[in-house]
């Protein structure tokens, strides 16, 4: 079968290259260019994407003899992800941008291209496992064998569709089996780095990033949940939910952001236990392996990508929607992120945006 | 997998006629031009020789052949070397659709404080001779106009806009990188002061090629270091390539006339085979005045960057405007100079064809793209 596979330059999707082409698919690599113009990252920084990722995934296509082209896609990205990333943070959310990058680019955007090129599917690096179920002829998303670097949450967005044009081919694995298999290999980006930040924030720096595509708001009020001012801070874009460093505050106790409000540009703030909640609304809910279920699910739920699953009861509430609620509260439930419930066996359910 | 090569205008094969030739320079008669022993002579003869070669297909006299690392060199050497000489800021003029190259070296011009006026184009890519003397300032010391675009293949009135610049006391320069061996270039014809040739475009190694420079008009060396070529451009001749450079002039002499009338009648064939199958097929390379290897066209609703992959897989070798190793896809400045919307010049393909291209290939190829296109298609429409 012929399989495109998305490649960052990083470690994680070589490896996920050469296995492609160790199965005996016919293999093409490809990098999506989302970045504009000849754009390189500042010296020292390391970017996704940027010329340099492009010269490292050239280079371990070479040596591992598959076809490599760049795809140019910034428009789509531009539009996609960086205004829904822009657009969320003005609306006092805090985005997971990768959420929006797996639907829309690498199963979006760049499956069309990879049907255009007669190729079956696209595969990804990612630490997840893809799982036909025979019974049910539904594709189903399992956390990585991986607990460390499980990526399956990411993942929740994918439709039927999507999903069967998949390949996951690092889902068994660990990543020091995977750096070992580079090694072995001699690729020279065996040692690689992980990239920490947003992909295309190659300053790490989100706040200048997104002042750089939307009038920010200016000093506004620290308040506390009733209504007393606090004291100001720079603008409510600084800031997501559970944040306690860089607040300018000294308080006897810690205090933590508890919630935005960017139509009065106030940012509450509150006490490790004000961050409690035991219920809260998701939309934009997508179901995986199964229909939307009719009855509540009693379920693991994550809220954030590096946050542990904690047992939740997910309650449908209307179209597209459900509540999640919870014994045991969350801590920090942060409008804009993704809640991505899994079953036991670390199947995911489905997903959506917390509210 | 049998591959079809149409991107000639990319670059095209070394021609085997060079191969024994530039051997023999790089292994047997390998001295420095520059040395005064017998190795140093003869490899001094081996570059005089060629000098004569590509003096011989131009029309000039071998003393006003420079020869040069390629295209973009002599280009560069041509418009900032006419500055530095010059010695001062004015105007120069140039066209909208040059190659980067040449855009390159005006943009850095303009930074050091000249005037440039880009002169427009009309939809076959054509500039105005009337324009360009419309163009022409008190203080217009230079211009540029290539005498073949390597998108389309417009071919430019370059005589008349010569004539016109030399009534004023303006040195013109072409660059015919695309037209050599394509088409006759002759500089008495064209009365050019300046011309660009590249080797690589015409079946001489990369690395090489040559710039006329007819000598009293003012030029200065861009380079800096000893005094070979005239003082215009040191450092030690790449005498192999410069050994292939000269044959592949000659070469071309030879085969021009029957080769313009073969291809001319290939690339002709190549559009009526794709018509037939894609009606709605663009095309954006003149009818008359193109070189008659190019045919440059676009297919609606199709987009160029798939396409042109999934014609890669099939072994069929073509592109989708000028290449680039970053991949970035602004459309064509050419095609947009020429008012070609666009989606339309993000749906086109530049098919060039060369020495070696068949009927046979020109068949399977229209057969290939028209496959590729019909599944592109497909699959824009979500099937």
């Amino acid at each position: 079968m012929r399989v495109v596979v998305a490649m960052s330059g990083g470690v994680d999707s070589s490896v996920a290259a050469y296995l492609m082409k160790k199965a005996g698919h016919d293999v093409i690599g490809m990098t999506m260019k989302i970045w504009p113009g000849e754009a390189k990252a500042a010296e020292g920084q390391r970017s996704c994407c940027g010329t340099d990722a492009v010269q490292d995934a050239r280079r371990v296509a070479q040596i591992l003899d598959i076809p490599y082209y760049v795809m140019d896609m910034v428009d789509t990205f531009e539009q996609k992800v960086i205004g829904n990333f822009v657009s969320e943070y003005m609306a006092g959310r805090t985005p997971h941008p990768c959420i929006t990058c797996n639907t829309d680019m690498k199963f979006g955007q760049l499956l069309v291209k990879a049907r255009e090129v007669k190729a079956d599917k696209v595969a990804t690096g990612h630490y997840a496992r893809l799982v036909l179920d025979e019974a049910t002829g539904r594709y189903q998303v399992f956390r990585a064998g991986s607990m460390e670097k499980d990526q399956s949450y990411a993942l929740w967005g994918l439709t039927q569709d999507q999903l069967s044009r998949a390949l996951f081919p690092l889902g068994e694995l660990d990543k020091p089996r995977v750096r070992e298999i580079a090694h072995e290999l001699g690729l020279p980006v065996a040692d690689k780095p992980d990239s920490q930040e947003i992909c295309f924030v190659s300053t790490g720096n989100y706040r200048d990033f997104i002042a750089g595509k939307a009038p920010q708001p200016g000093p506004g009020a620290f308040v506390d949940a009733a209504g007393n001012t606090l004291g100001e801070h720079p603008g409510y874009t600084h800031f997501t939910i559970g944040q306690r460093r860089g607040l300018g505050i000294a308080m006897g106790d810690p205090r933590y952001v508890i919630q935005i409000r960017p139509t009065t540009n106030q940012v509450v703030l509150g006490t490790e236990a004000e961050l409690a909640r035991h219920t809260f609304e998701v939309r934009g809910v997508n179901w995986l392996a199964i229909g939307a279920p009719a009855e509540p699910v009693d379920c693991l739920v994550k809220i954030r990508y590096n946050g542990p699953p904690r047992a939740g009861r997910v309650v449908a509430a209307g179209e597209g929607r459900v509540c999640v609620m919870a014994n045991e509260p969350f801590r920090a439930v942060t409008p804009g992120q993704s809640a991505v419930f899994y079953a036991e066996d670390g199947m995911v359910l489905g997903g959506g945006f917390i509210k | 997998m049998k591959s079809i090569y149409l991107d000639h205008n990319a670059t095209t094969p070394l021609a085997r006629e060079l191969e024994k030739p530039m051997a023999q320079a790089a292994r047997e008669l390998f001295g420095n031009p520059s040395s005064a022993h017998r190795l140093g002579r003869e490899a001094r003869r081996l570059i005089d020789e060629s000098r004569e070669r590509v003096a011989s297909l131009l029309g000039c006299g071998a003393p006003d052949v420079v020869f040069t690392s390629g295209g973009s060199e002599a280009n560069s050497l041509a418009i900032l070397g006419s500055a530095k000489a010059h010695g001062k800021p004015g105007h120069i003029i140039t066209c909208a659709t040059e190659h980067p190259a040449v855009l390159a070296a005006v943009d850095d011009l303009v930074k050091q404080g000249n005037r440039a006026t880009r002169l427009p184009v009309d939809r076959a890519g054509r500039v105005s001779p009337d324009a360009f003397e419309r163009a022409l300032e008190e203080d217009t010391y230079f211009a540029s106009i290539m005498l073949a675009n390597n998108e389309t293949g417009t071919i430019q009135p370059i005589a008349e806009m010569a004539r016109i610049a030399h009534r004023r006391g303006v040195v013109f320069h072409t660059d015919a990188v695309q037209a050599m061996a394509k088409i006759p270039v002759r500089v008495g014809e064209l009365e050019v002061d300046l011309l660009s040739m590249a080797g690589h475009k015409f079946y001489a190694p990369k690395g090489v090629g040559a710039l006329y420079a007819k000598r009293g008009v003012p030029l200065q060396r861009v380079l800096a270091g000893g005094h070979q070529e005239r003082d215009l451009r040191p450092g030690t001749e790449n005498v192999a390539g410069i050994v292939g450079l000269g044959h592949a002039c000659e070469l071309a002499g030879q085969l021009l006339d029957a080769e313009m009338a073969r291809q001319g009648g290939l690339r002709d064939e190549l559009w009526e085979l794709l018509k037939k199958a894609e009606p709605e097929v663009v095309r954006n390379s003149p009818a008359e005045g193109c070189l008659p290897n190019t045919l440059h066209v676009s297919f609606p609703g199709v987009d160029a960057e798939g396409l042109t992959i999934a014609l890669d897989l099939e072994g069929v070798y073509v592109s989708a405007g000028a290449a680039c190793a970053s991949g970035a896809r602004e459309p064509s400045h050419v095609l947009a100079a020429m008012g070609v919307p666009r989606e339309l010049a993000l749906s086109s393909l530049r098919l060039s064809l060369g020495r070696a291209t068949t009927s046979a290939h020109v068949k399977a190829a229209a057969r290939a793209i028209a496959s590729c296109v019909a599944h592109c298609k497909k699959v824009a429409r979500g099937e």
